[in-house]
């Protein structure tokens, strides 16, 4: 895994060290009109010029700097982020905490959600209740969240389309909206109403995978002969499902949903930028809209240990979950 | 001229889907007729949710090969006043008197540039699909099928590029100093390639024996593969039919590339599977190679499973086209396709809803016309 995530390092530092890159920092850290001897003579002054190698080890902390001996991202030193012109550490933890606010509610409303309506259809596969969610769960699954965000936002969110002008005509709600087309008010207070529409579109997609993921899950318990055992025993449905059924059917979906984590990092992006609201997504986005490469690294560094850590914890978690693997 | 009521847009737009309603009736009329004969494609006729699908997803099909005779604008032209034009508004003086979907921030028609963008979302999902495709069974295959140090190596390389967010490997790979690189052209050159060698060692492990058959096949195949892949991933055709604009390049190689990690997957999963079988034992009693082994009696066995994964995964590309397209990353602009309508609608939302919602439904609507697919295949194949 520590290869893994050096690979990955060194190559998203070639990427963003490739010389139209570097030539581009020169221009927006200089001036736009450098000739491109004034663009390598900065380059060498920065000491972008030497060898890749060399610029990657200072920048991971093994070889030490001209200025400051052993400082880089292992010694906690990320540098100096260019477009907020603050260290790139404190730009990140801010953002990671907007973004934590954010994935807790996604979580809290997407899991429930999606755990109970896949436990519903699996119950009974083929039954009528079973269909409906089913065919909704495929809807929702094939929506990407820059189309359910855009459709939401013109359902609740805009003064001349959809429910919130038939809602203020009838004089049910004061505002002109029902819900606020944007979350940057959320940045400093949450509320229901600047915040339930990010928090939907990033859940809505989600929720339709883990439900089909669950439903799979629960209809192959319930086709087990323990299962036939307790209803010819006459246990009751409700008492099948729960104590019997559930724990089983849950090993897959929790396997899934911890595996969603760095996959919701994509909804996290996309919902950011359409709701304007400064999280981990936003900053990223800037960070490569910018070319700010230190934020970008620290960016990319943030986001791969996310991946990384979930894939780990997802296999812990199979093996609490399932008994069959602990072995001993 | 009065602005168009709702229902009258609606009959409108369906007389202008003329040729679309036709091919539809034309094609599952006489899917229809021979249900019986076409094996696992007919019985899709026998199962609600795989025709609803079958149906989205030939009417997007037929709108982007229809796409000029249905469009009533130029995608691009702008006319004066109808800036956000509400949907149904009167277009005085252009081709077709009104903007049924209305116009978008540019003053463009939302109907046309929808249709417009079909045909573009159309014309690289599938090939982008099938490239990773190529790439995940030639390498999915050995892995799985010889396994040991070359399965590490490549399961390595392609957890190496699952780990990695899937935008943030677009804001590296599709930006526009990346396009001043090497970097686009030599990852297409190779990418390229693996369709090619597919049909090379597809048509190869069959009739290396046999003289007259191998080079009937061979010739054409490295004739138009050669000249298809110098023009497409070098640039270089020199007749100058085979050509791909640097933006479109890009973005190609960035969905492939974020695709055929996923695809070895499963490919290499399968093979697993199957190489313990006892006709793959049967074929090697046989003295048969191993690439003939892999290519003619594996992957004929996995197509049940490749052909619902290609259904989710034309989808998918579908969604992260118009990821790329919503983000702005390496498309031009002008370009009518589904994602950079979107982005251009979105800054207007909340007072003009339409240009962004048209190509968000049209984009929805495809990719559940694909999953609804996938789905009933799916089902389908498993009473096999």
């Amino acid at each position: 895994m520590l290869g893994t995530a050096l690979c990955l390092s060194l190559l998203v530092f070639w990427l963003t060290h490739l010389p139209p890159n570097l030539e581009k920092l020169a221009k927006s850290q200089g001036s736009a009109r450098m000739s491109d001897a004034e663009v390598a003579s900065w380059l060498e002054r920065s000491g972008f010029d030497r060898p890749l190698p060399v610029l990657y080890g200072e920048w991971l902390g093994v070889l030490p700097r001209a200025d400051c001996g052993h400082c880089g991202v292992m010694q906690g030193e990320w540098g100096q982020s260019t477009v907020f012109r603050q260290p790139v550490s404190a730009v990140i933890l801010r953002s990671l905490a907007a973004t934590g606010w954010l994935m807790l509610w996604v979580m809290a409303v997407m899991v429930p959600t999606a755990l109970a309506l896949g436990a519903l259809a699996g119950m009974r596969e083929g039954s009528r209740t079973d269909r409906t969610i089913s065919v909704a769960t495929i809807l929702t699954a094939a929506t990407p969240e820059y189309v359910s965000g855009v459709v939401l936002v013109a359902l609740f969110a805009s003064a001349t389309a959809g429910l919130s002008p038939l809602l203020h005509e009838a004089g049910w709600i004061e505002r002109r909206t029902l819900f606020q087309g944007t979350a940057s008010g959320a940045m400093t207070r949450i509320t229901f109403w600047n915040f339930a529409l990010p928090v939907a579109t990033i859940a809505l997609y989600g929720t339709g995978y883990i439900a089909r993921i669950t439903r799979a899950s629960m209809a192959e318990v319930m086709a087990q002969p323990y299962i036939r055992t307790a209803r010819l025993k006459g246990a009751g449905l409700a008492r099948i499902v729960l104590v019997h059924a559930l724990r089983n059917a849950l090993v897959a979906p929790v396997t899934v949903i911890l595996l969603q984590l760095p996959w919701l990092l994509n909804g996290v992006v996309i919902v950011e930028t359409l709701f304007a609201y400064k999280g981990f997504g936003w900053t990223l986005v800037q960070a490569a809209g910018n070319n700010d490469i230190a934020l970008l690294l620290g960016c990319s560094v943030v986001a791969v240990t996310l991946v990384l850590a979930t894939q780990a914890l997802s296999d812990l978690a199979y093996r609490a979950l399932n008994p069959r693997l602990r072995v001993g | 001229m009065e602005s168009l009521g709702w229902l009258e847009i609606l009959g409108r737009m369906a007389l202008r889907f003329a040729p679309v309603w036709a091919g539809l009736a034309l094609i599952l009329g006489t899917g229809f007729a021979l249900r019986g004969r076409l094996g696992l494609a007919g019985r899709l006729f026998g199962n609600g949710i795989g025709l609803a699908g079958l149906t989205i997803v030939l009417f997007w099909l037929l709108t982007a090969l229809f796409a000029d005779l249905i469009a009533t604008h130029d995608p691009l032209a702008q006319l004066s006043g109808l800036k956000n034009a509400a949907p149904g508004s009167p277009a005085p003086g252009s081709s077709y008197p009104f903007y049924l979907l209305g116009g978008d921030s540019l003053a463009r028609d939302s109907f046309s540039r929808m249709v417009a963008g079909a045909r573009r979302v159309l014309a690289i999902a599938p090939a982008a699909t099938l490239c990773a495709m190529a790439v995940g069974v030639l390498l999915g295959l050995p892995a799985g099928y010889v396994g040991g140090r070359l399965d590490a190596a490549l399961s390595f390389l392609a957890n190496l590029v699952l780990a990695f967010p899937v935008i943030l490997l677009f804001y590296l790979l599709v930006t526009p100093e990346i396009r001043e690189t090497a970097l686009p052209r030599t990852f297409a050159a190779l990418l390229f390639l693996f369709p090619l060698l597919f049909l090379i060692l597809l048509w190869h492990s069959r009739y290396r024996t046999r003289a007259r058959p191998w080079a009937v096949g061979m010739i054409p195949i490295l004739g138009l593969g050669l000249w298809m892949w110098s023009g497409l991933a070098l640039d270089a055709d020199p007749l100058g039919v085979w050509r791909l604009e640097p933006g479109l390049l890009t973005v190609f190689v960035a969905v492939v590339f974020v695709n055929a990690p996923t695809a070895f997957r499963i490919v290499r999963g399968l093979a697993l599977d199957l190489r313990a079988r006892d006709y793959v034992a049967a074929a090697r009693t046989r003295g048969e190679g191993p690439w003939f082994i892999m290519l003619w009696e594996i992957l004929p066995n996995a197509r049940g499973p490749l052909i619902v994964d290609a259904c989710l995964r034309v989808g998918y590309t579908t969604i992260l086209l118009g990821t790329l397209g919503f983000f702005g990353l390496g498309v031009s602009p002008e370009s009518p396709d589904w994602g950079s309508t979107i982005n251009d609608g979105r800054r207007f939302l909340a007072i003009y809803p339409h240009a962004a919602v048209v190509p968000a439904l049209a984009l929805m609507s495809l990719v559940l016309g694909l999953n609804l697919l996938a789905d009933a295949l799916r089902e389908e194949s498993l009473h096999d």
